[in-house]
C-alpha cells in the first residue's frame, strides 16, 4: 500500500514536471522528430499544420467555441505574407510579421461579431464570414492572384542558411514553432488563461466573478488568429506559392478533424493530430485514391471511441495511472 | 433620511405575456439583513436576478447607492461591489477549491493580461487562504470543487462571492438542499458576514429568516405584499392568510 502510494506519487510529480517544461519538451521531440520520419518531407507540413491546429485549439482546445472560419486566418496569414514579398518586395521575415498581424486583425473582425453567437451559430458566423474572405481573395485577383494562387513567394537564404535544404528549412520552421509554443505555454499560465479556464469550467459564475465573457472570447480568437497567421506565413514560405484553396472551408474542416484527432485542450496534442492525418493521407495514398474514407472512419471512430483524441486519452491514462 | 444601498423603482418583468413581477418599488438599508419571501411562484426568483443583473427588468429603475445599474451587464457588478451567490450551486467543478477563490480574486486584479504568470499576482494565494479560512473550508483547500459536499460547495460559493470585498451581498435560497447541521451552520455564516455588510437574502424557509433578519418583504403572485420586521411580518393578516397558512416546509 505504502509502495504504491509512492509510486502513485511520483507518477505524478513526473507528470507536473512535464508541464513545467512542456515547452522544452516540445522542442527536445522536434528536434528529433525528422530523424524518426520515414518521409522527411513531410515532417515540415506536420510543422505546419500542428501550429495551425494549435491556433485552432486556443479556442477550441480551452473556450469550447469550435470555429469553422479558421482557413480565413490561416490563408489571410499566407496571403499577408506573400504579399509584403512579392508586391512590396519586403525582406521574408516583415512577410512573418505581417502574417501574425493579418492573423490577428481577421481574428479581431470575426471574433467581433462571432463572440455574440455560440454553438452552433458560432461556427455558422465563423463558416460564412471565412467564405467572404475566399471570395474576396478569388475577385481580388490584381492582388492575390485569383484562382491561381499567389506566386513567386521566393526564399532561398536566411542569413548563411539555405532555406532550399529540406532540413534546414525543417529546423527554421521548427524553431518559430517552438517560439509559438513559448507564447502559447505563457498565455495558458497567464492570468487570461486562469480566466479562460474559468469561462470554460462555468460561464455564468466567471461572469458573476466580473470576467467579461465577450472580451475574453474575443481575445482568445485574436490570440488565435495571431498563432494561425504565422503557421500561414510558415506554409506561404514553405510551398513558395499560397493556393487559393488555404482559405476554402475544406482547410477549416482539416484543422477541426486534426485538433480533435490530437486531442483538445492539450499542449501537444495538435502535433499529434496533424502528423495523424497527414500520415495516413500520405501513406494511404499510395495505395487508393480513396484516402478520405479511411481518413473519415479513422476520424469517426476517434471521435466515437476516443472523445479525448489520440495524445488525450494517452495523458488521460498516464495521469491516472 | 435613512441610507439605502439598493432601490427598486416601479420595477416590473414581463416574460412574452407573463407578468412575472408587478411594479415593486421597495428600499434595502444599508447594514440590515433583509429577507424577500414568499410562496413558490411569487416572483422571488425573478426579483433576485433582476437585482443581480442577471437580466434587466422589463419596466422600472434599479439605484445601487444612487447610481442607475438597470441596465449595467452583470460582470461589471463585483467590481460596483455586488455579489451573489445562485440558488443552484455554480463553482469552477475541475478546478481546486483554494483556485476558485483565487481566480475569483484575480477578476477584480486582472483579466487580459497575456503574458505574465498568473503566480506573479502576489497575496491573491494568501487572500484566498484566509477566505477560505472564514468559512471554514481552508482543510479542503487542495480539494477539487467538484469532490466537496453540498455544503462545502455552497460555503464555497459564499467564500467566491466575497473576493470582491462587496458591500451588497445577495444570496439565492443559500440554505437549499442542505441538511439541518449544514443549514445550522450556513445560517450563523450569514449572520457573521451580515454583521460586516448588507445581506439580503431570498428564502422560502419561513422559520429560518424570522430569526435572522432585520426585515422582510413578502412577493405573492409578483407583486409586493407587505414589509416590516419579522414581527410585523409575523402578525400581517393578509401574509398569514397567503402565505403562513401554509403548512410550513
Amino acid at each position: 500500500m505504502g509502495a504504491t502510494t509512492l509510486r502513485g506519487t511520483s507518477r505524478h510529480d513526473w507528470m507536473a514536471l512535464a508541464v513545467r517544461h512542456r515547452v522544452l519538451l516540445s522542442a527536445v521531440f522536434l528536434l528529433v522528430f525528422p530523424m524518426l520520419m520515414p518521409f522527411k518531407a513531410i515532417a515540415v507540413n506536420i510543422l505546419i499544420y500542428g501550429l495551425f491546429a494549435v491556433g485552432f485549439n486556443m479556442l477550441y482546445g480551452y473556450l469550447g467555441l469550435l470555429s469553422f472560419g479558421h482557413a480565413a486566418l490561416f490563408g489571410g496569414g499566407a496571403y499577408a505574407c506573400g504579399i509584403v514579398m512579392t508586391r512590396f518586395g519586403l525582406p521574408w521575415w516583415l512577410g512573418v510579421i505581417a502574417a501574425i498581424g493579418a492573423g490577428a486583425l481577421i481574428a479581431a473582425v470575426m471574433g467581433g461579431l462571432a463572440v455574440r453567437t455560440r454553438g452552433i451559430y458560432f461556427a455558422m458566423v465563423t463558416l460564412a464570414l471565412a467564405q467572404c474572405v475566399f471570395y474576396l481573395a478569388y475577385q481580388a485577383g490584381g492582388v492575390t492572384g485569383g484562382e491561381n494562387g499567389l506566386r513567386g513567394i521566393v526564399l532561398e537564404h536566411i542569413g548563411p542558411l539555405d532555406f532550399l535544404d529540406p532540413v534546414t528549412r525543417y529546423y527554421v520552421v521548427a524553431a518559430f514553432v517552438v517560439a509559438a509554443l513559448f507564447a502559447l505555454s505563457r498565455i495558458l499560465a497567464s492570468p487570461f488563461g486562469a480566466a479562460m479556464e474559468a469561462l470554460r469550467e462555468n460561464e455564468a459564475r466567471a461572469r458573476a466573478c466580473g470576467f467579461d465573457v465577450r472580451t475574453t472570447r474575443w481575445l482568445a480568437f485574436v490570440l488565435s488568429g495571431a498563432f494561425c497567421g504565422l503557421a500561414g506565413a510558415m506554409q506561404a514560405l514553405h510551398l513558395g506559392i499560397v493556393p487559393i484553396e488555404m482559405l476554402s472551408y475544406q482547410t477549416s474542416g482539416t484543422v477541426v478533424m486534426m485538433a480533435l484527432l490530437g486531442g483538445m485542450g492539450t499542449f501537444f496534442g495538435p502535433f499529434v493530430g496533424a502528423g495523424l492525418f497527414l500520415l495516413l493521407e500520405n501513406i494511404v495514398s499510395l495505395y487508393t485514391v480513396h484516402w478520405q474514407l479511411l481518413v473519415g472512419g479513422v476520424f469517426i471512430a476517434c471521435v466515437l471511441f476516443f472523445p479525448r483524441g489520440v495524445w488525450g486519452t494517452l495523458l488521460h491514462a498516464l495521469n491516472r495511472a | 433620511m435613512s441610507d439605502l444601498i439598493l432601490e427598486t423603482i416601479g420595477v416590473g418583468k414581463k416574460f412574452g405575456r407573463f407578468v412575472a413581477l408587478r411594479d415593486i418599488t421597495a428600499g434595502f438599508q444599508r447594514g440590515q439583513l433583509t429577507g424577500i419571501i414568499g410562496p413558490n411562484g411569487a416572483g422571488k426568483s425573478t426579483y433576485f436576478n433582476m437585482l443581480s443583473g442577471a437580466f434587466p427588468p422589463t419596466t422600472g429603475r434599479i439605484l445601487f447607492e444612487g447610481r442607475d445599474i438597470t441596465a449595467t451587464p452583470q460582470h461589471r457588478f463585483a467590481r460596483l461591489g455586488i455579489a451573489k451567490s445562485f440558488q443552484i450551486t455554480s463553482l469552477f467543478p475541475q478546478l481546486g477549491t483554494l483556485e476558485n477563490v483565487r481566480v475569483a480574486l484575480q477578476a477584480m486584479h486582472s483579466r487580459y493580461d497575456v503574458w505574465r504568470a498568473r503566480t506573479r499576482l502576489h497575496g491573491l494565494v494568501e487572500q484566498a487562504g484566509a477566505l477560505l479560512e472564514k468559512v471554514g473550508l481552508w482543510p479542503r483547500r487542495d480539494r477539487l470543487a467538484a469532490t466537496l459536499s453540498h455544503g462545502e460547495q455552497r460555503a464555497l460559493e459564499i467564500a467566491m462571492a466575497l473576493a470582491c470585498d462587496p458591500r451588497l451581498l445577495l444570496l439565492d435560497e443559500p440554505t437549499a438542499g442542505m441538511s439541518p447541521e449544514e443549514t445550522r451552520a450556513s445560517m450563523d455564516l450569514i449572520v457573521r458576514l451580515a454583521a460586516e455588510r448588507t445581506v439580503i437574502l431570498v428564502e422560502h424557509k419561513m422559520k429560518l429568516v424570522m430569526g435572522i433578519c432585520d426585515r422582510l418583504l413578502v412577493l405573492h403572485h409578483g407583486e409586493l405584499l407587505a414589509e416590516g420586521t419579522p414581527a410585523e411580518i409575523r402578525v400581517n393578516e393578509t401574509v398569514k392568510r397567503v402565505y403562513l397558512g401554509q403548512r410550513e416546509h
